[in-house]
């Protein structure tokens, strides 16, 4: 159980899939105008990533590695991806239409969403067991609906500054990025032997 | 009455007219994918701290870009609208497995220090967005032309990103690559070499250290910010009105 515990918190936070891994950057910096907008895909994010995980999981593992096809492992899982976002979207819309209409629009763009499709080979890339995957998905997910969030309180309280012409909207936006990216390096102060490890960009 | 024979001269356009060129040259600059379009930010700026992959990279995605368009350009008028993002996808995904295991073959270190990021050319939304809004539209080798436009307009961005990261983080420049370059740092290998007590790199850099932010994935956000700084104010009708 710690295990699992670990990997949530690491992933949400240490390895953030936003700030320390830009997975999900499009949409993130796209939608992130308005609070509300940004918290029903972030929701909606972790919903899919949770879901698509374990699948994506069990179809690697007894699938691809099984039958030796892992070279198909892009076009499965973009697959698995793209399916499981529509049926997620037609079980929702008929079991629950409020959730429905808040997240509507964003569903959809999910499948394009990089943290989605980066989440499932980090986990092959990773080897990790069923539930550690899961747990991966809901860290990561996590992850990336706080710094959406974020963000977007942020932007929507810096609409009212005197930013220079040049740097308004979308260079504010990187900027905002970048220095939570910083902030969120001090909390890798979590666990002491993750920090060596950190620098994925290396 | 004099009647003059009219010659019906079929204009040819050339492969490379004036309008062609366009497509090629908007995206480096003022149509950028990355700082203008705001596409396929995602996948790859973690691959930024050094040169050499941003290469490789660059490479991959101009390749996947110009043949995805080219492809989806020919098909155009068979794919059915309804399912046209799934056709667009396994195209994609297609040629993306293909630069895939070319890599794998061809270069493995470089192939393990990418990971997950060429694999995630395939949710590079550049790909996809020009596929959506240039290659349904347009004929194969405007469209292939495009590709090859945004591609290096992204590859672009990229290589600048690369540059700085590298330079001021660890002192070189393409290390990895057949051609690595040590420009400044502690040692005999470095063209300035700050340390060796007597050079006249220890003289006039000794006060030099590497930049350690430059590592780090965040400072590719202040490089692009600054990136979009100077472009918006060289050019104002680029500002962002919201």
């Amino acid at each position: 159980m710690g295990d699992f515990v670990n990997i949530f918190i690491k992933s949400a936070f240490i390895e953030n899939m936003i700030l320390a891994y830009f997975l999900g950057m499009c949409s993130f910096l796209a939608v992130s105008k308005s609070l509300q907008t940004a918290f029903g895909l972030g929701l909606a994010v972790i919903f899919v990533l949770g879901i698509t995980m374990p699948i994506n999981w069990l179809i690697n593992e007894f699938l691809l590695v099984n039958f030796e096809v892992e070279f198909l492992r892009f076009i499965v899982f973009i697959a698995v991806i793209a399916s499981m976002v529509q049926l997620v979207e037609m079980v929702v819309e008929k079991f629950s239409p409020g959730l429905y209409a808040a997240l509507g629009i964003f569903l959809p763009l999910i499948t394009v969403n990089c943290a989605i499709l980066g989440g499932s080979l980090f986990m092959v890339t990773r080897e990790y067991t069923l539930g550690e995957s899961v747990a991966f998905g809901l860290g990561g997910g996590f992850g990336w609906f706080l710094a959406i969030i974020a963000i977007a309180a942020i932007r929507e309280r810096i609409r009212y500054s005197a930013v220079p012409p040049a740097l308004r909207g979308l260079g504010m936006a990187f900027l905002l990025t970048g220095l939570m990216g910083l902030a969120f390096l001090s909390l890798s102060g979590i666990d002491p032997a993750v920090f060596g490890g950190y620098t994925p960009s290396k | 009455m004099a009647t003059t024979t009219e010659t019906k001269i079929v204009e040819k356009e050339p492969w490379f007219s004036k309008k062609e060129r366009v497509l090629m040259t908007d995206p480096l600059l003022d149509n950028n994918p990355i700082t203008i379009q705001v596409l396929g930010v995602c996948s790859a700026l973690a691959v930024t701290s050094l040169v050499y992959p941003s290469v490789v990279m660059s490479i991959a995605v101009v390749f996947v870009c110009a043949f995805a368009n080219l492809f989806t350009s020919l098909l155009r008028n068979m794919i059915p609208k309804a399912v046209r993002l799934i056709v667009q996808l396994v195209i994609i995904a297609t040629l993306v497995t293909l630069v895939n295991e070319a890599l794998k073959a061809i270069n493995y270190p470089i192939y393990k220090q990418l990971s997950v990021y060429i694999g995630l050319i395939i949710t590079n939304c550049i790909v996809m967005g020009r596929l959506e809004a240039f290659a349904m539209a347009n004929k194969p080798w405007r469209s292939f032309l495009d590709g090859i436009g945004n591609g290096a307009g992204y590859g672009l961005i990229l290589i600048v990103v690369g540059f700085f990261r590298e330079l001021f983080g660890k002192g070189t420049l393409l290390a990895g690559s057949p051609v690595p370059m040590f420009i400044i740092g502690s040692g005999d290998d470095y063209w300035i070499d700050t340390t060796t007590p007597g050079q006249w790199g220890n003289t006039f850099f000794g006060w030099y250290a590497n930049n350690n932010l430059m590592v780090m994935s965040v400072a590719a956000m202040f490089i692009i910010a600054v990136l979009i700084w100077w472009q918006r104010s060289r050019n104002p009708k680029l500002v962002d009105i919201s």
